[in-house]
């Protein structure tokens, strides 16, 4: 008897839809092309191949270029089929291909979410510091990434200094990304500097750095440079493509889908350029903007179907995919808040998209919640019992043990419940109310988010040891403050 | 409302640029005051900014609506007159996204916003440099710049800028407004700006009460 069962899985286009795609995305590279805004991308993807669309542009040495598509397809050959990653101190590997899902929290946070002080406000590093520990507690996030901006270092270092801590903290391997062009190479050698060694670090990718191009079809300076660093490095580049339909892409899902394959498809042919076989993924952050308001929605069923699209086109070129889901638009922790959250979470675990980014975040993007971050756990935890499906256990599933059932009897006690109730039902953390209703006041019926914030705050007193030597973690601190000190501050917060 | 004023109000309703245009070039034919014959496209546009705020029209109306009010005051008051037309509008605004920063969807819809409230607005763009800000400023001396950033590390971009207009000694002949998604109440205080606001409706508002200020 087969014990295993089929893995869910969820697919909502054609095959032959995403064919027609990834041929339309194949036709605009090649009739409208990409305007690339740095002169190194320029230079390296005409020297292979990419050919000028307007005359100015090699006196500015930066325009539009277009790619036939058989420099594409190369490009795609070369690209690895998946990705491993190593936590600090170059264990646990955590494979990123195939239909594998791993959750990490949603990243570069504006804000964070408050409850002690019942309010909104820019995080500083404590709240880093307290958001990086949790995610250590928590299993269901394979990867952390560096999700809160602190603004108590100065703004241009804002970037590096998430990374900082995330290594000097944490021990999951990281997303991160860079703000300013100067940033990566003080984050590289962060990265290095945990490794050992350069070629330590490419061996066992420690950091993926996500790059977005700007929509319509452009690859910017910042973006460009970070791809082109990070694939000389053997750092994976993950693309965060974000149409936002009827503004910077086309109104329709499909329209928005194809936008987004010609943009990621040249990011991939970029990276090849830059260093053949560079680890890349698929990656998206759609928006269906509400055209109400002008706003990004992360929550909207229509984002959540062009992400699905998106992930479906990647797969089908082989590549490891990413999407940002299981965020809400909601300003609290409530009933939007987890209505969003959790379809985008159950959504990309049943398209198998292997990296989810989002989970902890609200408010288009822009605000991280740690009591957030602890419900959506929860929900990732359900997601992966759900990928996990109905394993048929016993030839005769259910007719032995009524048969053996008295009259007014149960089934608490019988071994079968024993071998198998772990294996069966999964138990969610104190944050979901599962109990019985102790009281009919409803001001002592705890709320998700207060029963979140205990939980958070119980698992934070939680001692944890420091996971890199000492030495390394000096090595951080000299490379952070002098970046600090380069950027005009005076060092390290308190 | 009078069956021509009907006329020009439903033009801008629809977000019909070629008719509006036509009806504006008719009045200016006909001799008729451009400023008198104005009213009833302001009250257009300004019809067309509520019912944006109450969610009853979506931005790219709001956006087409804005076009014909433009397209309107292109025929009646052609560039020589601008300033005329200015003293006409709320008043006048130069916007663009700060200096190393390319998101610029939120200073459209600032810019949108406020043109369908009567402000005769200047668009600089994305990613503006500092020079040019304070150029135009000196040469066009707006009522208001209005100064969008997104990251957190481009927001001292629009520090900079005060700065700027600081040393070159027309910062009072200016009022500076902040925003975008890092930027807040403290940071316009603690960089001298002239007020902050959170979206494009509050932006609106903000402008109107500085001006009544
Ligand atoms: C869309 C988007 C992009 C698009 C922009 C497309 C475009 N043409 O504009 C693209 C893909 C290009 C992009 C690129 C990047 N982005 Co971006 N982006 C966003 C996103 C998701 C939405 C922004 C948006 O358009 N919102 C909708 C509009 C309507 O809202 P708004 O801009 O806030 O404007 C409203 C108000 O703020 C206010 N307002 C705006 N301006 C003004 C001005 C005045 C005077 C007033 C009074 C009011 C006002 O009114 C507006 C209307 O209501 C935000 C997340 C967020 N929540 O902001 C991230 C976000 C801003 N981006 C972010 C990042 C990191 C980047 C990149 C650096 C990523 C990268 N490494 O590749 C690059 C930067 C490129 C650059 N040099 O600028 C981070 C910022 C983090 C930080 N350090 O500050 C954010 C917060 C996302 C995140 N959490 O990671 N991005």
């Amino acid at each position: 008897m087969t014990e295993h069962t089929l893995r869910p899985k969820l697919t909502i286009i054609s095959d032959s839809f995403v064919d027609d795609i990834i041929e339309e995305a194949f036709a605009i590279l090649d009739k409208v092309g990409i305007f690339v805004e740095n002169s190194e991308a320029y230079s390296l993807l005409s020297e292979h191949g990419a050919k000028p669309i307007d005359s100015g542009n090699s006196v500015r040495g930066t325009g539009k270029l277009s790619f036939p598509k058989s420099l594409i397809e190369d490009a795609l050959k070369s690209a690895p089929r998946t990705i491993q990653l190593y936590d600090v101190n170059g264990d646990n590997e955590i494979n990123i291909g195939g239909d594998e899902v791993h959750f990490d929290p949603g990243s570069a946070a504006l804000y964070i979410h408050d409850p002690s002080e019942g309010r909104i406000r820019k995080p500083v590093t404590n709240d880093l510091r307290r958001f990086i520990k949790l995610v250590n507690k928590l299993d269901n996030y394979h990867i952390q990434s560096t999700a809160l901006i602190s603004s108590d270092v100065p703004e241009k270092c804002g970037d590096s200094y998430r990374l900082y801590l995330a290594l000097k903290l944490g021990f999951k391997p990281v997303i991160t990304g860079i703000f300013e062009k100067e940033s990566f190479s003080v984050m590289k050698d962060m990265l290095t500097s945990v490794r050992g060694s350069e070629s330590a670090l490419k061996e066992k990718p420690l950091a993926i750095f996500d790059a977005c191009p700007s929509p319509p079809l452009m690859w910017s300076d910042l973006t460009s440079h970070s791809v082109i660093e990070a694939a000389r490095a053997g750092i994976p580049s993950e693309f965060v493509s974000m149409p936002l339909t009827g503004s910077t892409a086309p109104i329709t899902l499909s329209g928005a889908a194809v936008q987004h394959a010609a943009e990621t498809l040249a990011g991939v042919f970029l990276a090849q350029t830059a260093q053949t076989g560079a680890p890349v993924i698929w990656g998206g952050s759609p928006s269906a903007m509400d055209l109400r308001y002008g706003t990004t929605p992360m929550g909207a069923i229509e984002t959540m179907m062009i992400d699905m699209v998106d992930v479906a086109v990647g797969k089908k070129l082989g590549l490891p995919t990413h999407a940002y889901m299981g965020l809400s638009d909601s300003k609290g922790v409530d009933y939007q808040a987890g209505q969003e959250s959790g379809l985008g979470i159950i959504l990309a675990a049943l398209s198998g998209v292997n990296v989810v980014s989002g989970p902890g975040m609200m408010d288009f993007e822009s605000c991280q919640s740690l009591e957030k971050l602890m419900l959506d756990h929860e929900v990732c935890g359900m997601a992966y019992r759900l990928l996990n499906g109905i394993s048929r256990r016993d030839d005769l599933m259910a007719l032995p043990l009524l048969q053996s059932l008295p009259k007014g009897g149960h089934l608490l006690t019988n071994p079968h419940t024993l071998k198998w109730f772990r294996e069966e039902i999964s138990f969610p953390g104190k944050a979901i109310d599962r109990r019985a209703r102790g009281s009919d006041k409803l001001e002592d019926l705890q709320t998700a988010e207060k029963r979140a914030q205990a939980e958070v705050e119980r698992l934070l007193t939680e001692e944890s040891e420091p996971y890199v030597s000492t030495d390394v973690s000096d090595e951080l601190d000299r490379l952070m403050v002098e970046e600090i000190k380069r950027l005009g501050g005076a060092g390290l917060p308190k | 409302m009078s069956k021509p004023n009907q006329e020009i109000h439903n033009c801008i309703l629809d977000g019909d640029a070629g008719k509006t245009k036509i009806l504006a070039e008719k009045i200016v034919n006909a001799g008729s005051n451009p400023t008198e014959a104005l009213q009833p496209f302001i009250t257009a546009i300004r019809h067309a900014g509520d019912l944006f705020d109450q969610g009853e029209f979506f931005l790219p109306q709001l956006l087409l609506s804005a076009k014909a009010m433009q397209a309107a005051m292109d025929v009646m008051f052609p560039s020589s007159e601008g300033k005329s037309a200015a003293r006409l509008s709320r008043g006048t605004v130069i916007a663009g996204t700060i200096q190393g920063d390319i998101h610029e969807i939120g200073k459209n819809l600032v810019c949108a916003l406020l043109s369908a409230h009567g402000f005769q607005v200047v668009d600089l763009g994305a990613d503006v440099a500092l020079d040019r800000f304070v150029q135009e400023t000196e040469q066009h001396k707006p009522d208001f710049l209005v100064l969008s950033a997104l990251l957190t590390t481009t927001m001292i971009n629009q520090k900079h800028l005060i700065d700027q207009l600081n040393d070159k000694g027309i910062r009072d002949g200016v009022k500076v407004l902040v925003g975008g998604a890092p930027v807040t109440s403290d940071w316009a205080e603690e960089i001298g700006a002239d007020g902050y606001a959170p979206d494009a409706s509050r932006a609106v508002a903000l402008a109107i009460k500085l001006l009544d200020a």
